[in-house]
């Protein structure tokens, strides 16, 4: 079935050597870093953590997402989802691969990672989350390549397939779940220790990841005739919409913990957000273009005939997918450091080097998507089925 | 049976049979390694700093030199990338919670030593993935750099500002290195030992760097000792802690009493 990734048109083939350089770029870059140190990210001392953990962060979620597919299709015996369960499972494959770049890129000593399997730390959030995202790309790996095999073959999906599936549903909303623990355990940080963290990276989740579902969809639709058409993409809608309530329900639930209580050391994480601390402002603009592209989705989603329209639907997920990626993808991790536990306000921003290493990470699962998309889609050609 | 079905049940027998091996042969090595010296039970190593005096004749900065010298701690200029095993802060900085605008001067002025609390239950010892950082018998908070994979962890977790990471290499800014102390090398995590070095048989040789260069000024021993010094000081004077609500029990104890310098 590989071999179908390796034949295409001129175009997929100018986006694949386009993707390709992206990845010689950042693996240069890499290099860089790999022989200097993490001194040439924009990491200090007091932010430890940065650009490349919020990327994983947001990735689990996108992984995780693929479970609103699968969940609706064999739980529910959704017959709609039947067209777009393998573009889920195929988009989790890509994102897990993407968090475990993410992670390799940040290690100071990255040729001793396997030391988390050597020792393994039960007490330890980090391994458990690297348990459950191995699990849950190896879960994928066979459910995709089962489930799209049989289909070729025009049979039934074997039978010990269906406990593997109901296995990745729970599956899914953990490894998210461990993620939130990485950060909600930590006495240290105020601005993370929340219960709400794990059901707020759900609900981020299930609405980031099939917004990018749709897109996907779309842009399937327009370059390559695939068509899964209206019902699925309007019931995706539906999650999205019901996701991204949940989200900012959630988020005003934390602004009046922080404000209200008034708590200091709690209220100035958000205050760093939303109005800036101490000479610091980077963060600012962002977060009210997240703030502002929040609500403007949510018109886009909650009047229904401008649900309905793909245009607006387009529109309507890119603005969730950029308003959450700003809040997790650039907020998030790093707020939870500024101020430190001592009140220093240190500022990050990630430098070029980090950026383009990052590129090259998302370049690399754009790759890995592509080439599976690619697959199912030839698949289906073959078969006719569009 | 067939062929096939033999050379799967093989093959999933022998998978089994590894993975059995592997689990027994890390939970024997850590078993092997947490009981390794009995020397180290029953005790608890513990710090009082008082203040007042660490501040006469600048006494803090014999304390940094010291230490940083005895363990190669680099000399990085970057504040962003700097090492720190101990390093001298304000009060209002060490004692975030308990800052007010009317403390007297002769308080807010205060040169504090800040180091490794060598936590009972310590969060970053919680968090580490590969127990490159574990907590010994007698209280230390300790660290394998060779097993470090640098993931800064623990640098999340600890609600002190206690360890660093090495953004550069250390090495060619370590100007008069100590033989006998390793250095450490880019992209692993760091921070003080209590001069764990210094202890043969469970009992210290001589007191950690710090003790030895503060004139008086910290006071270092087992706390369950009732009859060493540090246990007299800490029952006998008032004495507080580093953010004590987060029950991560700090075994550093600052003394605020005493007379005005």
């Amino acid at each position: 079935m590989l071999e179908k990734a390796f034949q295409g048109s001129k175009i997929y083939w100018t986006w694949i050597i386009f993707l390709l350089i992206l990845i010689t770029i950042g693996t240069y870059f890499y290099l860089l870093q790999f022989n200097t140190g993490l001194g040439i990210t924009g990491l200090s001392r007091d932010v430890s953590w940065g650009f490349y953990i919020a990327q994983f962060t947001f990735l689990v979620g996108v992984a995780a997402s693929a479970v609103m597919v699968v969940l609706p299709y064999y739980l529910h015996n959704y017959k709609a989802f039947g067209k777009i369960t393998i573009l889920g499972e195929f988009l989790a494959i890509g994102s897990v691969i993407m968090c475990m770049l993410f992670i390799f890129v940040d290690m100071g000593q990255p040729l001793r990672i396997a030391n988390v399997f050597l020792y393994p730390s039960l007490n330890s959030p980090m391994f458990w989350d690297s348990v459950s995202l191995l699990g849950y790309i190896v879960l994928n790996i066979i459910i995709s390549i089962f489930t799209l095999d049989a289909e070729k073959k025009g049979i039934k999906p074997p039978t010990w397939i269906k406990p593997i599936i109901i296995i990745s549903i729970p599956w899914a909303i953990s490894i998210h779940t461990v993620t939130a623990f990485l950060y909600s355990g930590l006495a240290a940080r105020p601005f993370w220790m929340t219960a709400i963290m794990a059901p707020r990276f759900l609900a981020t989740a299930f609405s980031a990841g099939p917004a990018l579902l749709i897109i996907l969809c779309l842009l399937l639709k327009k370059i390559s005739k695939f068509d899964v058409g209206k019902e699925p993409l309007q019931n995706l809608a539906i999650i999205v919409t019901y996701a991204m309530l949940m989200n900012i329900f959630f988020l005003l639930l934390e602004f009046f913990t922080a404000f209200y209580s008034g708590i200091h050391h709690h209220a100035e994480h958000f205050q760093l957000m939303y109005f800036g601390l101490e000479g610091n402002y980077s963060l600012v603009p962002w977060m009210w273009v997240s703030s502002i592209l929040a609500i403007l989705s949510l018109i886009f989603l909650l009047i229904p005939s401008l649900r309905k329209s793909e245009k607006t639907l387009l529109w309507a997920c890119i603005f969730v997918f950029c308003s959450i990626w700003i809040d997790k993808g650039l907020a998030m991790v790093v707020t939870g450091f500024i101020p430190n536990p001592l009140g220093y306000v240190t500022p990050y921003w990630p430098t070029l080097p980090e950026i383009l290493i990052s590129i090259g990470v998302f370049a690399t699962g754009i790759l890995v998507i592509t080439g599976l998309y690619k697959i199912a889609l030839t698949v289906r050609r073959e078969l006719k089925s569009f | 049976m067939d062929r096939r079905k033999f050379i799967s049940l093989l093959t999933g027998t022998a998978a089994i049979g590894v993975v059995g091996k592997l689990g027994f042969e890390i939970t024997a090595k850590s078993e092997i390694i947490k009981n390794a010296d009995k020397n180290l039970d029953g005790k608890r190593w513990a710090m009082a700093i008082d203040l007042f005096k660490l501040k006469k004749e600048n006494t803090y900065l014999s304390c940094i030199e010291a230490c940083h010298q005895a363990h190669n701690v680099p000399d990085i200029l970057d504040k962003n990338h700097e090492i720190k095993w101990i390093w001298r802060e304000k009060y209002k900085h060490a004692f975030i919670e308990q800052e007010h605008k009317n403390l007297p001067d002769k308080i807010t002025t205060l040169p504090v030593l800040l180091l490794c609390n060598h936590c009972d239950r310590p969060p970053c010892v919680n968090v580490c993935p590969t127990q490159a950082t574990w907590r010994r018998n007698d209280g230390i908070v300790m660290m394998d750099w060779h097993r470090c994979i640098g993931c800064r962890y623990c640098i999340a977790a600890c609600p002190y500002g206690s360890r660093s990471f090495n953004f550069v290499e250390p090495k060619p800014l370590i100007h008069n290195i100590t033989d006998e102390f390793p250095a450490r090398t880019r992209g692993v995590v760091e921070k003080c030992t209590f001069c764990a070095e210094y202890i043969v048989k469970g009992e210290y040789t001589k007191p950690p760097d710090c003790v030895s260069a503060s004139k008086g000024a910290i006071v270092f021993g087992n706390l369950n000792d009732k009859t060493s010094e540090v246990y007299k000081i800490l029952t006998s004077k008032f004495s507080i802690r580093r953010k004590p609500e987060l029950s991560t029990e700090p075994e550093v104890y600052y003394i605020i009493e005493g007379e005005e310098v």
